[in-house]
């Protein structure tokens, strides 16, 4: 116990001084295990976060924007790849993962329970919820965790043509014909205050904050991303002549920031229970590619077994 | 700007030549897109998401230059987005919805393979344009060929079940693979320019490649009496094709004066 107290001090100290924690260094089961929450939640987003998205590729207005939206898609199953690797780094697997996702166990963000219902929404989830993202993994890019960290890095990147690509696909909306602004608008209408509550509850109720942010997991509040959020966002609408869906929104000169009303816990709590529009699609969706995946992850293990390698190449 | 230079009794014939190939990639694309979310494992969401973005890609290059040839106007999104299924000239064999995984691999391994000679050859068309895009195309291609190939072989010497799938998927897509090589006046008007390939000997190449494949992977040679389907090259499609359409020319037909 005294020892471990060592470690602990050693640990907390490395942190203060801006190090990074790697795989193989000491670190606190609590700190091991709120990383596995949050890197596997944010793996399983970039998977699930596929689908309402790709429900719109086959049906892409132009040539273009087809092959802009399945590149983008794309980019998100690399970026669950590449984050279930480096949760694998803290002693889980990707299998493990996989099934608690699956389970219903472990979650994915809310945001993914909502339906993409025109094309409008295609360019609203690119600049509100990639927006969303970047705000938060801009952060998650000093997070303490060296593997977290430079995920976050390299996805963030992406993540900034994504935002481009639909926010671009707004303003050509925005000053296209009337069924067009109209489309786009409700579009907006129906993303805004899911998005907001993708940065999670109050500070004051958020029960996981206070660890993670003495190790630096994260370095600001739930509150204040979802602020910067909103100051970021606000004249970006405004520039292509989108109402924000809320009447209390203000902008305050004193302070610089844009003032919101309040998010709508109730619906944030029962779509986070299961009760979304979608919640039940999503999960149903990843189990029946899984369950219909089987046979071929099946034939791979035994071909292996056989072969001792994969085909054309020597073993 | 290469209308000009084309002979105006070719310019029919090049012009439908060039839909024939875009069309097959604008369609074999779509199939392979609807993976995108929905694959086996995640690895291969991004590897068909890749092929489906080569192919629309692809398709892309293609129906502009056809445009281009036709001279009325026409970019590659009003080819894409404004005929109807009986103006489409892709194969019936990229048409047949994705089936299972088994299925898709197959049909892109049959595809790819005779692919990789017929691009091989269209790299020296005579019409510059079309002997650019197949070079790109060819390099491309290659990729899939190797995927699918290496898929292939293990399903095909993996387990019982993934074994009977892809024997399954083959012998249902054999009766789809004569038409790849269909020919007409088309193809002889543009094969005396020196613009179009002569699909005639390809086809042993392409068998030999593929039994080839099909015995590493333990895999039968199908009937090769099996009926043979035909039609796609003049517009006698399957009734998939008018299905796929719908969904994917929804908008720009629901919004015609729309931009997007
Ligand atoms: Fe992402
Ligand atoms: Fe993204």
């Amino acid at each position: 116990m005294a020892e471990d107290n060592g470690k602990l001090e050693r640990f907390e100290a490395r942190i203060n001084a801006g190090e990074k924690i790697e795989p193989k260094d000491w670190m606190p089961e609590r700190y091991r295990q709120q990383l596995i929450r949050m890197m596997s939640q944010h793996a399983h987003s970039e998977v699930v976060g596929m689908l309402p998205e790709g429900n719109w590729i086959t049906r892409a207005p132009s040539l273009r924007r087809k092959m802009v939206l399945l590149a983008k898609v794309q980019d998100e199953a690399g970026h669950g790849h590449y984050l279930y690797s480096a949760t694998e780094t803290l002693g889980v697997t990707r299998e493990e993962m996989l099934e608690k996702l699956l389970s219903g166990k472990a979650k994915y963000s809310n945001i993914f329970n909502y339906p993409t219902l025109t094309w409008a929404d295609i360019g609203v989830i690119g600049w509100l919820v990639d927006g969303a993202a970047i705000v938060n993994q801009t952060m998650l890019a000093k997070t303490s965790y060296g593997p977290y960290s430079r995920a976050m890095i390299r996805i963030c990147k992406e993540e900034n043509f994504h935002k481009k690509q639909g926010y671009e696909i707004v303003a050509t909306m925005a000053r296209g014909t009337p069924a067009q602004r109209k489309m786009v608008q409700d579009a907006l209408n129906r993303w805004w205050w899911p998005t907001l509550m993708m940065f999670g509850p109050h500070d004051k109720d958020s029960p996981n904050s206070g660890d993670l942010l003495r190790w630096k997991v994260k370095l600001k509040t739930n509150d204040e991303l979802r602020q910067r959020f909103v100051d970021i966002t606000v004249p970006q609408a405004h520039a292509v002549g989108l109402t924000i869906p809320d009447p209390e929104l203000r902008y305050n000169e004193e302070t610089g920031h844009w003032e919101f009303g309040e998010i709508d816990w109730d619906e944030f709590w029962r779509v986070i229970r299961g009760n979304g529009p979608c919640n039940k699609e999503r999960l149903a969706a990843r189990r029946k590619a899984h369950q219909e995946g089987a046979w071929v992850r099946a034939a791979a293990e035994a071909y292996a077994r056989k072969h001792g390698r994969e085909p054309g190449k020597a073993a | 700007m290469s209308a000009q230079n084309i002979a105006p009794e070719l310019q029919q014939p090049l012009f439908e030549y060039l839909l024939r190939l875009g069309d097959d990639r604008l369609i074999l694309g779509h199939r392979l897109s609807e993976w995108c979310g929905h694959g086996p494992i995640l690895e291969e969401d991004i590897a068909l998401a890749n092929l489906a973005l080569d192919c629309i890609g692809q398709a892309s290059v293609l129906l502009k230059e056809a445009g281009t040839v036709e001279g009325q106007g026409r970019s590659e999104d009003d080819l894409a987005y404004f005929r109807d299924a009986i103006d489409f000239r892709n194969l019936l064999l990229v048409e047949l919805p994705k089936g299972d995984f088994g299925f898709t691999i197959v049909r892109q391994f049959l595809f790819s393979t005779f692919s990789y000679f017929f691009l091989e050859k269209l790299q020296q068309s005579a019409h510059k344009p079309l002997a650019g895009i197949a070079a790109k195309t060819f390099k491309e291609n290659l990729y899939h060929l190797r995927h699918s190939r290496k898929w292939l072989v293990v399903l095909g010497d993996g387990t019982e079940e993934s074994h009977q799938r892809v024997q399954n998927a083959l012998d249902e897509l054999w009766g789809y693979t004569e038409e790849m090589f269909y020919m007409d006046q088309v193809d002889e008007a543009l094969m005396n320019a020196g613009i179009a390939v002569d699909l005639q000997p390809l086809k042993e190449q392409w068998l030999s490649m593929v039994r080839e494949a099909l015995q590493e992977a333990t895999l039968e040679l199908p009937d090769p009496d099996v009926y043979q389907h035909q039609g796609g090259r003049t517009g006698f499609h399957t009734e998939h094709l008018g299905h796929l359409l719908a969904e994917m020319q929804i908008l720009p037909r629901s919004y015609p004066d729309a931009r997007w």
